[in-house]
């Protein structure tokens, strides 16, 4: 669908763990909305920050009209869209960006998750177990507290493997350390990931070892978030040359075997 | 009563006054989305160059107080993919196109406007002298009047349609620079690009851009943009100014028409806002209409300076 702008009522604020989910009423954004696709939320009406933040769609509820992000409040922008409250007004655009191409007949797909990253697989959970898919997840933060976790992901997947760094829950490790073992038990077609980039860079790396192909949602620096500035751009090898190509429109999600990790 | 906003532009009749600041809209395709491109004076595309460019390295933008930085270094398809692609998509609208071009040499901006001749919906060209985000850093045409004049004569005598200079604040003496482009034969100028900024991160260290430096925009430099008109404006009051610099509503582009402007160009504010031309260009009607305003013509250059 074309992206809209509107001003949307808060419906819900509430904590997960160290995190905070914001959900919104926008109608045609959560019919609309693709997993992995995000939207663009101004972060400070009237002050002297401009730039909209970019944030996944954690969650689309067609019939309710709502639409929900999940974000660690640890930037200006965050901890002031993370004191919202019921009822408060945010200024969004929406949805954008390709989501998670999941057109593929039914299958069987492992889903590496790390941080508040793993809310946008939950999105991405549900969809494919919807269309007849099996789901493994593994999901991953550097401690218990920043443990993304929630029953979307729990009711739409057939095995969660939960690892941390401090091994404040499920096993000590990172995200990428289960990975092999998964691949070679369950032998999905893809890996998609969702998490900070140095995760992203290591999932890639296992999953075409494995020979598994990947798709990774990024999360990069955008100013405008609809195609325009050119600073989001990430870059990609495709078919032997380096090409820069936009986060916001030609992504966020990108096939992990093309990054040309920096 | 309608109030009468059409603009001439060194030849090009435009339907309104408000356009889009190269580099900031794309050519419309993206923003289309979200405007009417119908509703805008005109599209200025982003600076093209006459072989295709990957642009640098991330990170190439940061934000500051009221504005950002950024350095893309030129990322463009070349200007025959933009002349077959964009081009044509904006004439099939009927969208008025500004064709924005840029280089590394004098013969860098012929290639790309005789590559430009005879383009369908072409109004005009505006050239990119100032773009400091360029690797080479010593071909900055914009900081000097002679390398101005001398770019500005060969890109004249190679277009067919009106030429616009787009200049750069960060010299001593912008009215030097602007005569002598409008000297050389240019039919208009652009004013201003962005100024040269930096930021740095406390905690590692690091430069937000990788370039280190990169064109600081958005309301931040919009004073700095009304003094550049308006010095310019006096000094050249016949040539036709695009004024642009920080315009994030229909105030600011009444404030740099006071100042000098015939037409005006909306910029980063699109990043944030993307409705933000097409609220500007209607809320110029209607501001128009609300003061007894019947043409533009009444209050371009208009500010008053007392004591």
């Amino acid at each position: 669908m074309n992206p809209v702008i509107r001003l949307a009522p808060v419906v819900s604020a509430s904590r997960f763990g160290a995190y905070r989910e914001l959900t919104i009423e926008a109608p045609e954004m959560a019919a609309g909305a693709r997993p992995g696709q995000f939207l663009n939320i101004c972060i400070q009406p009237g002050g002297a920050h401009l730039l909209r933040r970019p944030f996944s769609i954690a969650r689309a509820d067609r019939d309710g009209g709502t639409v929900s992000i999940v974000f660690d409040p640890i930037g200006l922008g965050t901890q002031w869209l993370g004191a919202r409250e019921k009822a408060d007004i945010v200024d969004v655009v929406g949805p954008l960006g390709h989501g998670f191409d999941v057109t593929a007949d039914p299958g069987v797909d492992l889903l590496v998750g790390g941080g508040y990253g793993t809310a946008a697989l939950a999105f991405l959970a549900a969809e494919l177990e919807a269309r007849g898919g099996e789901v493994h997840a593994i999901v991953g933060a550097r401690s218990r507290a920043r443990l993304y976790e929630d029953t979307i992901l729990d009711e739409s997947c057939a095995s969660i493997a939960v690892v941390t760094d401090d091994g404040t829950a499920g096993v000590q490790g990172l995200v990428t350390d289960p990975m092999p073992e998964m691949i070679k038990r369950f032998a999905p077609r893809v890996v998609f990931g969702c998490g900070p980039m140095p995760m992203l860079r290591a999932t890639a790396a296992v999953a075409a070892d494995a020979g598994v192909p990947s798709q990774l949602a990024v999360e990069e620096f955008m100013a405008c978030g609809v195609g325009v500035c050119w600073t989001c751009i990430l870059p990609v090898r495709a078919n032997g040359s380096l090409k820069h190509l936009r986060s916001c429109t030609d992504g966020p999600v990108f096939d992990g075997e093309a990054i040309a990790w920096a | 009563m309608g109030v009468d906003l059409a603009i001439t532009l060194g030849g090009a009749r435009l339907a309104n006054p408000i356009v889009t600041a190269s580099g900031c809209f794309g050519s419309g395709k993206e923003m289309s989305r979200f405007v009417d491109l119908r509703s805008l004076g005109a599209v200025v595309c982003k600076t093209v160059t006459p072989e295709p460019r990957l642009g640098i390295s991330p990170p190439r933008g940061a934000e500051t107080a009221s504005g950002m930085l950024n350095a893309i270094g030129l990322q463009n398809p070349g200007v025959a993919a933009f002349r077959e692609g964009d081009l044509v998509w904006l004439a099939e609208r009927n969208v008025p196109a500004i064709a924005s071009v840029g280089g590394h040499s004098v013969a860098d901006y012929v290639r790309c406007i005789e590559a430009l001749r005879g383009a369908a919906g072409l109004v005009a060209i505006e050239l990119n002298l100032s773009c400091p985000n360029l690797e080479d850093r010593g071909f900055m045409f914009a900081l000097s009047a002679e390398r101005t004049a001398e770019v500005t004569a060969a890109a004249r005598a190679a277009s067919d349609v009106p030429v616009f200079c787009k200049l750069s604040p960060d010299v001593t003496d912008i009215v030097a620079i602007a005569e002598a482009a409008t000297g050389a034969g240019a039919d208009g100028l652009s004013l201003i690009n962005t100024t040269l900024g930096m930021a740095i991160d406390p905690l590692t260290f690091r430069a937000k851009l990788s370039t280190g430096t990169g064109g600081l925009s958005g309301p931040a430099i919009k004073p700095i943009a009304v003094r550049c008109i308006w010095q310019v404006h006096r000094a050249l009051p016949h040539v036709p100014i695009i004024g642009m610099g920080g315009i994030a509503g229909v105030e600011d582009a009444v404030e740099m028409i006071l100042a000098g402007a015939t037409a005006v160009a909306v910029g980063t504010a699109n990043f944030y806002d993307p409705t933000a031309t097409e609220t500007i260009a209607r809320a110029l009607a209607d501001f128009c209409e609300a003061h007894g305003i019947a043409s533009l013509d009444e209050i371009r250059g208009q500010v008053k300076i007392e004591g």
